[in-house]
């Protein structure tokens, strides 16, 4: 168990590409965070450097108490579940499993039982003679978890362990993953592209964008309240309406629609309007909505069309009555996101 | 319903000589695959007929169909006696000669070449770049077209007439370093990133992974390598000039010599020496296919 | 490299010692010597070598048996490359195509890979031998009074033909491993598109193969040039006497048995840059390959 700190962590290649600009972070001890971003947003370069695959170019690394920026991946304490599993196809499931343990020099029996204890937790026990070519992905992935679970670490590493599975798989590995680590109540850094991943899974999420840390909070303040429009519109499926809007005589107004609420203060100029597909209201208020496009998701469904001449999303749950054309919606003002037009920032 | 068989008929006319005519083409095609296989069968089967019947015969017939039942005197004759005066080439010895030079060569520049391209790939160095054109560069020259000075180098090295001398040289090509180069990049990069986090270092990551990995690429390497060294040539020929260091391969030529003799040609005997020069890499090859022919397609693309 | 590479310093510096020790020793030593001394004029007592520029070189282009030797070597080398890659891919195509067998006629094709260049020359002597050889029986059924190492001609036919022989299966596995690299989504749009199987071959199959014909024909030549020292010397019976060699067989007269230094490493020197262009016209198919999928 082990609490991670990131004191102005740095990356830069040798080819000067900063990968990650200096990152200030602190992971608790026991807590799941995931790292989520577009890719090249430097979630994998921060994981690898946390592992000690990446050098890292400035900054300050702690495991527990110990400075491991000098430190060998091998003595960080760490076990890391890689995208395509990285296993050893030539060795059994139980060597597979086993290899870490052994280079630490552990004993035959301590080994033996060990293994023997994560096939369990992991239903693999009926495969440990087997070879992972032989064995289906959802398996190859328990391999994978039950090398990294069998040394006790004091941090769990993912590198987008889920990526390479079917929908269905990857559903129920998130769950299972997520229980492992609750029942183990190791530290985890979790890296993933996936915003369903990142929001099911993680105690806190850091979102990434640019090689810069865009937010971090648990995924109910990611979602309610985006710290930017990136975020915004990064995570959540669909993902907020984002509008261009102004500042006009005291009153927020959309680019050729209605006021929508009194402005705090006197700011003027252009501004940006988020709001959550499922925060609109059907069927009543004084804005236009025109839809072209009814998508049945069975217990929702989701309305494409036009709000001014801004595309828009609405999502209606399955009880509601829809048709296609124009019809008027609210926008309730609790709902509202404001965002400066120029950073994206939320004002 | 009257249209539809219409067009049933209209569609089984022309159908079937196009049948007929796929038949007809398969067998050409066999016919010429036989013709093919023939070609190269026949002449060492031809090897094999000449020396079951005794030599007086083939001086007056040449070959022929007839079996005799000179086979098995050949043979012993073959494998013990010698072909000079010394007595020390018989062809047992030849065939250990041969033997060694394979496999030494083989195994030699299989294991020269693992670790050359291991560090190539798997370590940061400073003077990477340099190291890999040096050793690639020697993919453009043939020993061949530097075969008088490497010679007297080695005669220099007071290498002439050894094991060493024989067999270090033609190491200096970089094929296999090359392949295994390839190999080693196609490798996932997760594997020594897993390996590393699992404590393991750089010898122990070569052993316990890369080797095991490597399994069928080195299987194939070994069979081309092993092949190409049994049956060098030019470079013996040169290095070695004792009688006991004779490979089957050299021998040939004093075969091909002793056929001119004053007596009677010894086809029987010489036969079989040249089927044993041919016979152990021709069933690696054909033992190993599979392994064979991966290797050669890969390696030299 | 790979991204996680390991930061030892001198571990991988010991890997690469025997390697480069060898490399150093027998492939840049030697390559340098055979420049330098083209450049000198060796006594042939060993008294010392002066530089003579290229001295060397003039006299062999204006040695009328080195030119000789030059001239056969192409014809040597063209017929051998021609020959043995149309057999071998009439065969590769034939064997691709049919069903029944082809694993037998794969093994039967190949199996000559293994058999050692001076074994072909052996074949050579007994196939065509004066008095009995059944390829000389046949050709004096049409006339032809067939002698080896009598007669200039003969002897290179037979050099020819057992080394066409002995290079037919590298050519057909190369051959048979591009066809069936082929597709066979595109080889089915094809029967879709076109009827005639002999069409198809040109239009569709033939520039298919096309890039594996480039990288054979570059193999070929190399074989030709070197790897036929073997079958050729046993031909000679190591008595070349006024019938065909090639120039690598030249190098070895002069250099090694003529203890001619100068002109035998201005003749490697030759051969080097022979071998040097012949590469990076292989470099270029290459990357031109590359476009090709």
């Amino acid at each position: 168990m082990a609490s991670v700190t990131l004191d102005a962590v740095r990356k830069v290649y040798p080819g000067g590409t900063e990968a990650v600009t200096p990152t200030t972070l602190t992971i608790r001890d026991g807590e799941f965070l995931v790292l989520v971003g577009p890719s090249g947003c430097g979630k994998s370069t921060l994981l690898r450097m946390i592992a000690g695959l990446e050098d890292i170019t400035e900054g300050e690394l702690r495991i527990g108490d110990r400075i491991v920026n000098d430190v060998d991946p091998a003595d960080r304490d760490i076990a890391m579940v890689f995208q395509n599993y990285a296993l050893y196809p030539h060795m059994t499931v139980r060597r597979n499993i086993g290899y870490g343990l052994r280079n630490r020099g552990a004993s035959a029996g301590e080994i033996a039982r060990k293994v023997d204890e994560a096939a369990a937790m992991l239903n693999l026990r009926d495969y440990l003679d087997r070879k992972p070519s032989q064995l289906s992905g959802g398996q190859r992935q328990r391999i994978a978890m039950g090398r990294a679970i069998v040394r006790d670490p004091a941090l769990f590493l993912f590198d987008e362990p889920l990526s390479n599975l079917d929908a269905k798989l990857r559903g129920q590995m998130r769950i299972e993953i997520r229980a492992l680590q609750r029942r183990l109540g190791t530290t985890s850094i979790y890296v993933t592209h996936d915003q369903v991943e990142a929001m099911t899974m993680a105690d806190r999420i850091v979102v990434l964008n640019g090689g810069r840390v865009e937010q971090v909070g648990t995924p109910a303040e990611i979602y309610h309240a985006p710290a930017s429009t990136f975020v915004a519109s990064f995570m959540g499926a669909p993902p907020m309406n984002l509008l261009t809007g102004r500042f006009e005589s005291g009153a927020i107004r959309l680019d050729h629609g209605p006021a929508l609420r009194a402005a705090p203060g006197g700011r003027s100029g252009p501004i940006t309007i988020g709001i959550r597909p499922e925060d609109v209201r059907l069927g009543e208020g004084d804005h236009v909505f025109d839809v072209d496009l009814v998508e049945e998701l069975g217990a929702h469904r989701l309305l494409h069309g036009r709000l001014g001449d801004q595309h828009f999303t609405a999502h209606v749950l399955k009880d509601m009555p829809v048709r296609e054309g124009r019809q008027p919606i609210a926008l309730p003002d609790a709902a509202l996101a404001l965002f400066d037009a120029q950073s994206g920032q939320r004002l | 319903m009257a249209d539809m068989t219409h067009d049933t008929l209209a569609a089984a006319g022309p159908a079937r000589p196009a049948r007929r005519r796929l038949r007809l083409s398969t067998i050409g095609d066999h016919a010429i695959l036989i013709a093919g296989a023939l070609l190269m069968v026949a002449p060492l089967l031809m090897l094999v007929q000449m020396s079951t019947v005794p030599d007086a015969e083939i001086m007056r017939t040449g070959p022929s169909l007839a079996i005799g039942d000179r086979l098995w005197p050949n043979v012993r004759a073959a494998l013990t006696e010698s072909m000079s005066f010394s007595g020390r080439n018989t062809g047992l010895a030849m065939f250990r000669n041969s033997m060694i030079l394979g496999l030494g060569f083989a195994v030699g520049k299989i294991v020269v070449a693992m670790m050359a391209a291991y560090a190539i790939v798997y370590f940061r160095l400073r003077f990477a770049t340099l190291a890999f054109w040096a050793i690639f560069t020697t993919l453009l020259l043939p020993l061949e077209v530097r075969i008088v000075p490497s010679y007297e180098i080695t005669q220099r090295l007071g290498l002439l007439n050894t094991w060493t001398g024989l067999i270090v040289p033609l190491i200096a090509s970089a094929t296999a370093t090359f392949f295994f180069r390839q190999f080693f990049m196609s490798v996932p990069e997760e594997l020594v990133e897993a390996a590393r986090i699992d404590g393991a270092g750089p010898v122990k990551f070569f052993v316990d992974i890369l080797v095991p990995l490597s399994r069928t690429m080195i299987a194939a390497m070994f069979i081309i390598m092993f092949v190409y060294g049994w049956n060098q040539y030019l470079w013996p020929t040169m290095i070695v000039t004792e009688d006991d260091r004779i490979t089957l391969v050299q021998g040939i030529k004093q075969i091909t010599q002793g056929l001119e003799g004053g007596q009677i040609p010894e086809y029987g005997r010489s036969n079989i020496l040249a089927i044993l020069a041919v016979l152990p890499p021709v069933l690696v090859v054909l033992f190993f296919q599979r392994w064979f022919v991966k290797g050669l397609t890969e390696t030299d693309k | 490299m790979k991204r996680a590479a390991f930061d030892q310093k001198w571990f991988p510096v010991l890997l690469l010692l025997p390697q480069l020790s060898i490399i150093c020793l027998f492939f840049y030593w030697p390559a340098w010597q055979a420049l330098r001394s083209s450049f000198y004029l060796e006594d042939p007592f060993g008294f010392g070598s002066t530089f003579v520029g290229f001295e060397n070189y003039l006299r062999l282009f204006r040695s009328g048996e080195y030119m000789q030797t030059a001239w056969f070597t192409l014809v040597f080398s063209l017929s051998v490359t021609f020959l043995s890659l149309a057999i071998a891919l009439l065969l590769a195509v034939k064997a691709d195509g049919v069903l029944r067998g082809a694993k037998t006629y794969r093994t039967l094709l190949m199996w000559v890979y293994a058999v050692a260049p001076p074994v072909a020359g052996f074949l050579a002597l007994i196939l065509f031998n004066q008095r009995w050889g059944p390829l000389t029986e046949f050709f004096r059924a049409f006339g032809w009074d067939f002698r080896i190492r009598l007669d200039y001609f003969d002897t290179a036919f037979a050099m020819i033909a057992v080394s066409v022989w002995k290079q037919i299966p590298v050519n057909f596995i190369f051959f048979l491993s591009g066809l069936q690299s082929i597709p066979k989504a595109v080889r089915e749009a094809a029967l879709i598109d076109n009827r005639s199987a002999v069409s198809r071959f040109w239009t569709v199959t033939f520039p298919l193969l096309a890039p594996t014909g480039f990288f054979l024909l570059i193999i070929n030549i190399t074989y030709s040039l070197f790897d036929t020292f073997g079958t050729i010397d046993t031909i000679l019976r190591n008595n070349p006497g006024d019938q065909p060699i090639t120039l690598t067989y030249q190098v070895y007269l002069d250099g090694f048995r003529g203890q001619d230094i100068g002109g035998s490493s201005a003749q490697s020197v030759v051969l080097m840059v022979v071998v040097l262009a012949l590469t990076i016209v292989q470099f270029r198919m290459v990357e031109r390959r590359i476009h090709y999928t």
